[in-house]
């Protein structure tokens, strides 16, 4: 699965974290997803799967790649954390909230009136989001504009483009696919959610994607496959990422829909619901006991 | 008579008047712009000669970006760009752009409130020989619509480059639209520009009937006036470059000296200008108004006169437009 490196991949993630860190950060994981259950049950609509199987990217993101200050969500020299499929956004402002942007306790307003968590993100209405998106397929292009403009100005911060699977049978990812191939985008490095789930259906049944490795490959773009749920070897795949200087790079996550609660894992029908209460208390008993295997105070 | 504020070009109603698309107008424009401000840059779809983008390739190779022919991935791209810091401006004709790439203009330009400067180029009928699929007409509808979008159909040459200039300067979404074939140059450089100021070309004591124009027709307007002035027929003219914000306050002025209104524009009737004008009288002031524009239909291939004589867009339609109006009252 993945592509021949020239440093074994143990070693690499052994380079890259403690096993303290990764404890560290499977906590945040697991706290993100009972944040973004406990939103969606508040808000009695969006999306379940995708935010759940996003959960311990998110965490790696928000609590060990991104160069970033909560405090200074505006700040000149922060990396950007581009989101394409911004129908998962309950996991970024969980994640967002828990890294200390704002106040989890906000999470609770998601999608109601005056909030600043938009039902799909708005820029302009809640700092720290970097760009508008909910239409699918606008992501890649967005953030390979910001990469292009920061190589034109010297700028060394990364550009990172998070996406969904589904979204790739838009045309305009594979607009944004040729250019940033074209103009050799290294500072750019796109993340596929490889859930293998979207609203109709399973993706290969509702219009087959594979081989999607091999496509990228083909518009000059390196790529990477990883665990999506193995947050050290995702960090590791994200440095080697960096790493590249020729080519953007694309790191194919493979994730499980709704990880975490395993009576919805895998199960497209979850792509766009939220759990009712009597759910949701199941629910964040799955995760909090990891389906029964670890005893929780709450649980 | 002529306005003498607007300092009109000294050869207007003669055949010595030159010609110029309003195309050249952003090349030059564009290049004044980038002069001014380093963080201006032109990204273009494969039609950097006709667009005139080249312009500015030619002055700053480093600020250019050639996309291909992918209009969607073009706005998104300059939204991206515009937030890392820069001005885009982005190129193509308006059937592809805004026709091609509304959604990711709507959502990563408009909502998004960058300040990216949307440049639709052949727009009309007068694009000509290459037919309907090229001919442009629901783009001034479109963009108007959309949420803080400033919507500017510059009159000729010399006030397209302008517009250019002054759209660089906004902190927001523009949209500009431009013809392709070469039009009567009736302004000068001392005329004046401003983004949401209409300009009064034509004025008269008692006048019965206002003139509103927008893009290139504001010229056929002026010849239509000049031949209504020999047969003793007063009228007034505003040539309104900014469909969006509209000067309402000389709209309303000049509907309340002529108690008539007819407008003028390369579009469909439906859904542009003449609707921006007649939504804002039907609500301030209510008088009679005939839109001049294309009534529901598609072009065609052609030469861009006979097109504008066929579509009643032509000085002679306008002339007809204006008596009807005042005969039958």
């Amino acid at each position: 699965m993945f592509e021949k490196a020239a440093v074994p991949r143990a070693t690499l993630y052994d380079m890259a974290l403690t096993d303290e860190q990764v404890r560290a950060l499977e906590k945040h994981a697991e706290a993100i997803r009972e944040t973004v259950i406990q939103m969606l049950v508040a808000a009695e609509s969006g999306h379940t799967a995708g935010p759940l199987g996003m959960a311990d990217i998110f965490t790696a993101f928000y609590f060990h790649i991104l160069a970033h200050d909560p405090k200074k969500p505006d700040s000149e020299e922060r990396d950007r954390l581009i989101l394409s499929n911004g129908h998962i956004c309950p996991v970024r402002y969980a994640a967002m909230a828990h890294a200390g942007y704002f106040p989890v306790e906000e999470c609770l307003t998601l999608r109601k009136f005056g909030s600043r968590l938009q039902g799909h993100p708005e820029r302009l209405r809640l700092p720290g989001l970097e760009t508008t998106s909910g239409p699918l397929g606008e992501g890649l292009s967005q953030a390979s504009g910001i990469a292009y403009a920061f190589r034109m100005d010297g700028k060394k911060q990364h550009v990172y483009c998070l996406m969904s699977d589904g979204e790739q049978e838009e045309g305009n990812v594979w607009e944004a696919a040729m250019f940033a191939g074209k103009y050799k985008l290294s500072n750019l490095t796109a993340v596929m959610d490889r859930n293998n789930i979207q609203i109709d259906g399973m993706t290969e049944d509702v219009m087959p994607l594979e081989p999607v490795a091999e496509k990228y490959r083909a518009f000059n773009w390196h790529v990477l496959e990883v665990d999506g749920h193995n947050i050290a070897a995702f960090i590791a795949a994200v440095e080697e990422a960096k790493a590249i200087y020729e080519k953007p790079t694309l790191v194919i996550a493979h994730t499980i829909p709704g990880k975490g609660v395993s009576e919805i894992e895998s199960d497209y029908r979850w792509h766009g619901k939220p759990p009712s209460k009597e759910e949701a208390k199941r629910f964040l008993k799955d995760i909090r006991t990891m389906s029964g295997k670890v005893p929780h105070e709450y649980a | 008579m002529l306005n003498p504020d607007a300092h009109l070009h000294e050869k207007l109603f003669t055949d010595e008047l030159p010609k110029a698309a309003t195309r050249d107008g952003f090349g030059k424009g564009a290049v004044e712009a980038g002069t001014a401000d380093a963080r201006v840059v032109v990204l273009c779809a494969d039609l950097k000669e006709s667009t005139r983008a080249e312009e500015f390739e030619k002055a700053f190779p480093e600020r250019f970006v050639e996309l291909g022919v992918a209009e969607q991935n073009m706005a998104a791209v300059a939204a991206g760009m515009a937030l890392a810091g820069k001005i885009p401006f982005i190129a193509s004709y308006a059937v592809f752009s805004p026709g091609r790439n509304y959604e990711q203009i709507r959502t990563t330009i408009a909502l998004n409130e960058v300040p990216v400067k949307i440049c639709g180029m052949h727009a009309g009928v007068s694009v000509g020989p290459d037919g309907a699929t090229h001919q442009m007409l629901e783009d001034i509808g479109m963009m108007r619509m959309l949420p803080g979008m400033t919507v500017i159909a510059p009159g000729d040459a010399e006030e397209a480059r302008k517009a250019v200039v002054a759209a660089a300067r906004l902190e927001k979404p523009v949209y500009l639209r431009f013809g392709r074939s070469a039009t009567s140059a009736f302004t000068t450089e001392e005329t004046p520009f401003a983004v949401g100021k209409a300009l009064a070309l034509w004025n008269s004591d008692a006048p019965k009937a206002a003139l509103l124009s927008t893009g290139s027709l504001s010229y056929e307007a002026l010849l239509a006036v000049h031949a209504l002035e020999k047969e003793g027929v007063e009228t007034l003219v505003l040539h309104v470059p900014t469909i969006k914000p509209l000067d309402t306050e000389a709209i309303l002025d000049a509907a309340q000296r002529a108690g008539r209104v007819i407008t003028v524009e390369e579009h469909q009737a439906m859904g542009g200008f003449g609707s921006a004008v007649a939504e804002f009288l039907a609500e301030h002031h209510p008088v009679p108004v005939r839109r001049l524009g294309i009534r529901d239909q598609f072009g065609q291939s052609g030469a861009p006169e006979q097109l504008l004589e066929h579509y009643g867009l032509d000085a002679s339609a306008i002339v007809n437009a204006v008596k009807h109006l005042i005969g039958g009252l």
